[in-house]
């Protein structure tokens, strides 16, 4: 095989796959359906991992970053279209890819700099709550509403670079802990905010076309107003993938793994310790933001509640059980934690344990992850070498 | 040899109330390899440390050619041009031989954020440039090794992993090049061939000076200009190999004579 026909159609296929597998989970209602596709989803991407089939996929995603991204998004568009209807479907498939664009910040922080961050959910909030203060007292476009959510998220979490900067592993880790403690606290006393009673929070608008509006179709029927949300944060979670692959196969990203596995040795070859994990850390604050922005306008409502320490353990969870470090990873990972407790009733009340020992399981059997991290591929057909 | 590669005078370093190491001078001609011996807590390691910048030095002084490198941070240092190896190796295991060698080439690579996220042709340039320039390096070393440069360093032999730390201090051009205690962990033999094509490499770097603390003393022997031992952090004798091993002070301090 030449490198100029190098072969696209494991990727087809895959998207394909994903894509059946997804409307079958989000559609399905049947409680041992939903136990064996998950169950399914496991072994399958561990059988595959195996049998050498993810292998060709990933050469194949390599060979072709772009198409690669723009396979997922059209595979996920097709979901859009399958489950056009169906608001509680879609309003899943949304958060998912909101959880997945926080993941992702988190694979920043924690997969490649080593930062352990805890608060995860509390830089989502801090979007989520800038969100809703900017489109109720300004008339600024959302789009940019979002933006400024992420930064102001980053902005805020660079209160903590100092201690951040000053500790290490288990003691940085605490700190993020208190912030988020802190942060919940803050809101819940706040009354500007809201309080324990939360906020109320404006649709989006874009472009003046409302995305809390049911989109008709006429005879065909009509389109759920989540549906444009669950595009947006597609685009959004795309759009995050794609920076943070290419900021893995940048000089930029062997930075950051060398920080993380050995400081001394990084900087005694010059690399600047202190300014890589600011620049980690606050890029995945912002990344966190943003979706918390989105989220903000998608469920109209929001409130310290829904800001706890044990979704930011969820987040840690999905990174962990995705493969740390592994960017690809985060999106079954996201989708089994985040779907499988709103589907099966029975887990429910149970879901933080469940969690609880999932990481511990993880963490003994299989400490990489679902999708295991490859080596670093600078350039399309790197493995080839 | 008109003016030294690098000046160190009076340089002290304290832990506490204990002196590691105490108004240390070295004069080091560039090309020179200087032998750094002494029993174990002499201070060897300290002195790497406190002119690597790892340590901060309680007085002294240090200059690199002109430039005054007295307590500056390890990045500073190492731009300056001086790279080390470590006693324990220190490499990053999960990744690729060729990953680690641009860690130690990193004075040599573009970190913005524009090239590096946005500007992938440029990058690309200076990615391939590099992918020669390892595989040249190693090959200097083990023609084996430099067919293995996308593999990871977890999954190679004690002597190619060295092999693989003394490239990544080589490969950015050092003007000093620190050797903490390479043969640890090897054969005589492993390390007779690794010490053989250092000294082969070293011909095509002219200027390049090395201090290597070893504590095998053929190695010394065969491979040093000049000898310098020290014992509770003092310098208790420099000179040749010869001079320095008849020396009545090293020998009570290696052998327990009083």
């Amino acid at each position: 095989m030449t490198p100029e026909h190098r072969i696209v159609w494991p990727l087809v296929v895959a998207a394909g796959l994903a894509a059946l597998f997804v409307v079958l989970f989000l559609h399905l209602e049947a409680q041992w359906a939903i136990v064996a596709l998950a169950l399914g989803l496991v072994i399958g991407l561990y059988l595959a991992a195996r049998g050498g089939l993810l292998a060709r996929v990933e050469i194949a995603s390599s060979d072709h970053p772009r198409a690669a991204i723009g396979i997922n998004i059209a595979a996920g568009m097709a979901v859009i279209v399958l489950l056009r209807d169906q608001h509680f479907a879609l309003l899943m498939l949304a958060t998912v890819c909101l959880y997945v664009t926080v993941c992702l910040g988190l694979t920043i922080q924690f997969g490649y700099a080593g930062i352990v961050n805890i608060a995860g959910i509390a830089f989502f909030g801090i979007g989520a709550y800038t969100t809703a203060v900017l489109t109720a007292h300004s008339a600024i476009p959302h789009l940019t509403v979002v933006i400024a959510s992420g930064l102001v998220a980053g902005l805020i979490g660079s209160l903590l670079i100092l201690p951040m900067l000053r500790t290490r592993g288990h003691y940085a880790a605490l700190v993020t802990i208190a912030f988020g403690i802190l942060f919940r606290t803050f809101l819940e006393v706040n009354d500007t905010l809201g309080g324990p009673q939360g906020l109320k929070v404006t649709g989006m608008h874009i472009f003046g076309h409302s995305l809390h509006d049911n989109i008709s179709l006429g005879p065909l029927g009509t389109v759920s107003f989540y549906a444009s949300y669950t595009l947006l944060a597609l685009l959004v979670a795309a759009a995050a993938y794609s920076l943070i692959k290419r900021l893995e196969r940048s000089w930029i990203g062997l930075n950051l793994d060398a920080i993380r596995i050995d400081e001394t040795a990084a900087a005694s070859f010059g690399i600047d310790v202190a300014r890589w994990r600011i620049f980690a850390f606050t890029a995945g604050n912002c990344l966190a933001g943003v979706a918390g922005g989105i989220y903000a306008m998608m469920s109209g409502f929001i409130a310290p509640a829904s800001f706890n320490f044990g979704d930011s353990l969820l987040l840690v969870s999905i990174v962990l059980l995705g493969g740390s470090g592994n960017p690809l990873g985060v999106l079954p990972a996201a989708l089994l934690i985040v779907v499988l407790p709103e589907k099966l009733q029975i887990i429910q009340e149970y879901r933080l344990l469940l969690f609880a020992v999932l990481v511990i399981l993880i963490l003994r059997f299989r400490p990489d992850g679902l999708l295991p991290r490859k080596m670093r591929e600078y350039l399309p057909g790197w493995s080839r070498r | 040899m008109s003016t030294p590669a690098l000046v160190v005078a009076g340089l002290t370093v304290r832990f506490g109330g204990l002196t590691a190491l105490n108004a240390f001078d070295l004069s080091l001609s560039s090309g020179e390899l200087v032998g750094l011996i002494g029993p174990n807590g002499s201070g060897k390691t300290t002195f790497f440390n406190a002119l690597t910048g790892i340590y901060s030095p309680a007085s002294g002084n240090v200059a690199l050619g002109a430039q005054n490198i007295t307590g500056l941070r390890p990045q500073r240092i190492y731009d300056a041009g001086i790279t080390r190896t470590f006693q324990r190796l220190r490499l990053a295991l999960s990744l690729s031989v060729f990953d680690n060698l641009m860690i130690g080439n990193h004075r040599n690579l573009h970190h913005d954020f524009k090239r590096n996220l946005f500007g992938r042709k440029r990058l690309r340039q200076q990615i391939e440039a590099n992918v020669e320039s390892s595989r040249r390096l190693l090959e200097q070393f083990s023609a084996p090794l430099a067919s293995r440069l996308f593999d990871s360093v977890f999954q190679l032999s004690m002597i190619d992993r060295r092999r693989v730390e003394v490239c990544r201090a080589l490969i950015s051009n050092p003007r000093i090049l620190l050797l903490d205690e390479p043969s640890a962990g090897m054969t005589h033999e492993e390390t007779r061939v690794l010490m053989d094509d250092l000294l082969a490499s070293r011909k095509r770097m002219p200027g390049l000076a090395i201090i290597l603390i070893e504590h095998e003393m053929g190695v010394i022997e065969r491979v040093s200009d000049r000898c310098v031992v020290l014992n509770y952090g003092e310098k208790i004798a420099e000179g040749s190999y010869r001079d320095v091993a008849s020396d009545s002070k090293v020998r009570a301090a290696y052998l327990g004579e009083d």
